[in-house]
């Protein structure tokens, strides 16, 4: 009997992945939950006939985990840039030479040539950002673009605070802050930044996403978080601001990359250049409101978007932001050690 | 058994209570419903705000219902989640149907709390360490077998259906007497015979409550869900989990209340069914 | 169970030409064999995907963290160490992992306060549901259910917006004037458990229902003729014969409360870790696989000894019925 409603579920199965072969093929894309616009989704379908399949994921760690441990049926994958690297190291991502595409060219100068992919071998830029300080301006009206609103909140504040609970980030934020850098293994400067963050969290009602009704609603006054979600909450409470801390803050850039076992990998290869054409990439943009890496593409994306401080970075905080690299391992080991002092 | 209700009904003028309250009790399930209900309510009248937030209403709208409605991926994610839940549900309770008659009314035996231990094992480890676990294992067949169908969350999903189903279905065992199956023994009733008429309307409350746990904490789970799913085989709580992340708008409200309306309707018209049914029989 | 009825039945009709021993021993081998056939399907089950893949946990447990999570295949007591010991990542000293025992105190208070509020609110509801008239009953059954057909992660935003800042509670509070500014009810201990309770009620209240519905209500009503008060028959009658449904349903809400991970989060803020969240970090950022999967198992241990022991005495005391 079991064998039977085996049968019936595959049955099912398949009926409800809307069938396996079709025109173009297929291609199954393994994203972050909600941030794949649909109509890009269909403008691909419409075009090349070819059906994309989304699986979602909620954290790079179970990702990492899920393709690692093998017979996963995907094909491309959009990790963050500090766990790029590690893809690349762990010999997951094919190296699909995006740089030798037709649309390469379309991409910013900037983002050609990363640290984290040197000349873009293996990944083409799906939305990047910062993690800054989303404040709001009603009650506390001094300079936002400072980190010390995080670690050393002036009085009122404290208590209305919320930190992003991403260890890489918080911890690249506050090595900053000290003066040190991200991945230090100095350890006379970790013990500073523990210390830090254990005299900050107090002050500090909470460290949790969904952010942008809390900080919208007046529960809270600001918050360690990413400039796409200030965006959103200014957009309900204008009084929301963005600040970039000079002291340093993190970039971050999720990028789309082909799996070594994919099975599709010609129909990916399509999808990554599909993405790098300046129309698609605002189509990606307006969806989850960050920037895309695509030169052009500012005039295909919702008029807020072009001047908004959350996703143009102005020009005197440019050089304060840096992306984070991924952690060796005893390095991260002395950060999971203080996270977990942190949160208990 | 003899009707509580009719006990009632004969009870001696000088006894001033009702042979059914405890003091407090019903004044306590009172509140309970209602506190059980109450959340719902702003869940229910936000999914139809205009506007897109949770907490700002801005006026009557049914366009959450409608982008519900045609977000294919929402549709998918929601038929695909009570699928495996009934799917898994009504094995587990099965199994767990058996194993409790197995299990319950024995004089205990060596292996006895092995299989007790066992069969509640899946309660007493977080879910992450299963979901790690099966995730290796189930990679490992996927990657032989390229078989990459709903099969791997079903067995998963009833594995972890299996406590809860047992347990109020033994509770309710163990409360049994054995007189009423004697009996039927002692008329010469097989075995099976005995089971499906003495038994199992006996159990039948139990076996009942037991589906309906398992049904809940199937359509509920996320974390094991998460990492055994293949491609393409997203559920509804891995779906609001993406919404989390990003931004939570009134359409998860919406496909929320569709759901209580679903079942509501289920409720009632199960139990007019009943009525029917009862009052098909006193006619005759 | 019926077989054995079956059998001393024949007994009784005058088999005593057999040795009564032997035949007993059959009989008793039968219904042995009966039980583990019949809970045969279900552990299958549970090895496959339950028990099975916790013996790969168990072995992870004894190997080397992976640089970027998962493990090396190597020989090492790193992670059953680190359970109860911890290096201070400063100074090199080894001290009792704290950390570790404020999470595990932490959640098993909260647990506990939870299984006992769930009790409260549910052995009533399911004393009501269980004294309807039985055509109603299954009617009551549904409702209390019914909520729960919405998701977990639904369920805890609703609770949340109850109980924000600007929900209707805080809402209700001020501008009646009750309290003059918002309580902070969200994030707090108190919010961790409101939530829990919200989220496991069902679990206590339908097998206590499973249990109470098959209560002979003339014992209760015995009891009063007998001129004793209310509480005593709640005490002496009906709650020993809840008992089976109160044990379960305890084991049903206190299990999975300790090993929560989603409500803990939304509702307590994230500034806290339970034990769920403990193994979990382990398993993502922590990339320490052989710790998560050795607290874990310690954590399974210390559960299955207090059931096991709660379970044995409470078969003890509770025997046989009719």
């Amino acid at each position: 009997m079991k064998w039977k409603l085996t049968a019936i579920a595959t049955g099912l199965a398949f009926a409800l992945s809307g069938g396996m072969a079709q025109a173009g093929g297929e291609l199954n894309l393994f994203n972050w939950g909600n941030y794949t616009n649909p109509k890009l989704v269909e403008k691909f379908e419409k075009q090349t006939g070819i059906k994309i399949v989304i699986t979602d994921y909620d954290d790079n760690d179970s990702a990492l985990a899920k393709v690692k441990a093998g017979g996963h049926g995907f094909d491309m994958v959009v990790p963050s840039s500090n766990y790029v690297p590690i893809w690349i190291d762990e010999g997951l991502l094919l190296e699909s030479r995006p740089d030798q595409m037709s649309n390469f060219k379309n991409l910013e100068a900037r983002w050609q040539d990363t640290d984290w992919d040197p000349g873009r071998h293996y990944t083409v830029p799906w939305q990047w950002g910062s993690v800054g300080i989303m404040i709001d301006t009603a009650v506390y009206n001094g300079d936002i673009n400072t980190s010390s609103i995080i670690f050393d909140p002036p009085p009122e504040l404290v208590g209305k605070i919320n930190v992003a609970p991403e260890m890489g980030d918080v911890m690249g934020t506050v090595l900053r802050y000290i003066g040190s850098e991200p991945c230090t293994n100095d350890k006379a400067m970790l013990k500073k930044a523990r210390d830090v963050l254990l005299a900050a969290k107090p002050k500090w009602l909470s460290m949790e996403y969904g952010v942008i009704e809390k900080i919208a609603g007046g529960d809270l006054a600001a918050s360690l978080y990413w400039n796409g979600a200030s965006f959103r909450a200014r957009l309900k409470n204008p009084n929301v601001h963005y600040g970039y801390p000079r002291e340093g803050y993190s970039l971050w850039m999720d990028s789309v990359g082909i799996l070594k076992d994919a099975k599709n990998v010609e129909n990916a290869k399509t999808f990554m250049n599909f993405i790098m054409e300046p129309e698609n990439a605002a189509l990606i943009s307006e969806f989850a409101r960050y920037a895309n890496g695509v030169k052009g593409s500012v005039k295909y994306m919702p008029e807020d978007m072009a001047t908004a401080t959350e996703v143009v970075i102005p020009k005197e905080f440019i050089n304060s932001g840096h992306f984070v690299p991924p952690c060796p391992p005893d390095v991260q080991k002395i950060y999971t050690a203080i996270w977990t002092e942190l949160q208990k | 058994m003899a009707d509580i209700n009719k006990l009632d009904q004969m009870a001696m003028p000088r006894r001033p209570f009702s042979v059914l309250t405890q003091t407090g009790f019903t004044e306590m399930a009172a509140i309970c419903f209602v506190l059980l209900y109450a959340p719902l309510v702003p869940l229910v009248v936000y999914s139809f705000n205009a506007g897109v937030s949770l907490a700002f209403w801005e006026g009557f709208s049914f366009r959450w219902y409608v982008a519900a409605w045609n977000n294919e991926m929402v549709m998918d994610v929601t038929i695909r989640s009570i699928y495996l839940a009934i799917t898994a549900a009504t094995i587990a309770t099965c199994l767990a149907t058996m194993a409790a008659l197995g299990t319950t009314r024995t004089k205990p035996y060596r292996g006895l709390t092995s299989i007790y231990a066992m069969i509640n094992q899946p309660l007493m480890v977080p879910e992450i360490v299963t979901a790690v676990a099966l995730l290796i294992l189930f990679a490992s067949i996927k990657a032989a077998t390229d078989y990459h169908g709903m099969a791997y969350l079903i067995i998963a999903h009833t594995a972890f259906c299996i406590p809860f189903a047992y347990l109020p279905i033994r509770a309710r065992l163990e409360g049994m007497d054995l007189t009423l199956e004697t009996a039927a023994a002692d008329l010469y009733a097989t075995r099976w015979l005995t089971f499906r008429r003495v038994t199992l309307p006996l159990v039948w409350p139990g076996i009942l409550a037991g589906l309906m746990l398992a049904f809940v904490i199937s359509l509920d789970d996320v974390v094991i869900t998460q990492l055994v799913k293949s491609a393409g085989q997203n559920t509804l709580p891995t779906y609001m989990l993406g919404q989390l992340r990003r931004s939570i708008t009134p359409e998860v409200n919406a496909i929320s209340s569709v759901l209580l309306a679903v079942s509501v309707a289920m409720v009632t018209i199960i139990f007019f069914l009943n009525r029917k049914t009862k009052q098909r029989q006193t006619v005759q | 169970m019926v077989n054995t009825a079956a059998n001393s039945a024949e007994l009784s009709l005058g088999t005593t030409l057999q040795g009564g021993a032997s035949a007993e021993q059959t009989a008793r081998k039968q219904e042995v064999r009966r039980s583990i056939l019949l809970s045969t399907p279900a552990l299958i089950v549970l090895f496959c995907a339950a028990s099975g893949p916790l013996l790969i946990m168990a072995v992870y447990s004894f190997l080397s963290a992976g640089p970027y999570g998962g493990i090396v295949w190597k020989f090492s007591s790193d992670g059953w160490a680190s359970v109860v010991m911890q290096r201070d990542i400063f100074d090199d000293t080894l001290s009792i992992a704290d950390a570790h025992v404020t999470i595990l105190w932490r959640s098993v208070r909260l647990s506990l306060l939870t299984t006992f509020t769930c009790f409260v609110f549910g052995f009533p509801t399911a004393y009501f549901i269980a004294t309807r008239r039985p055509e109603r009953r299954n009617l009551w059954l549904f409702l209390i259910t019914i909520p729960f057909w919405t998701n977990l992660l639904i369920r805890t935003f609703a609770i949340m917006e109850l109980i924000r800042n600007q929900g209707v509670v805080n809402t209700f509070l001020t501008s009646f004037g009750f309290v003059e500014e918002p309580i902070q009810m969200l994030f707090t201990d108190f919010a961790v458990m409101v939530g829990m309770t919200y989220v496991y009620l069902p679990l206590m209240v339908l097998p206590i229902y499973a249990s109470m519905e098959r209560l002979d209500f003339r014992l209760v009503e015995a009891g009063y003729d007998l001129y004793a008060t209310r509480f005593k028959v709640l005490k002496r009658i009906i709650v020993p014969l809840a008992k089976p449904g109160i044990i379960a349903g305890s084991i049903l809400v206190f299990i999975p409360a300790l090993g929560a991970f989603v409500t803990p989060r939304i509702l307590g803020g994230g500034k806290h870790m339970m034990l769920g969240n403990l193994i979990g970090l382990q398993f993502g950022q922590g990339r320490n696989w052989p710790l998560g999967a050795a607290l874990s198992l310690t954590l399974l241990v210390l559960v299955m000894i207090a059931l096991l022991y709660y379970v044995r005495s409470a078969g003890k005391s509770g025997g046989s019925h009719g």
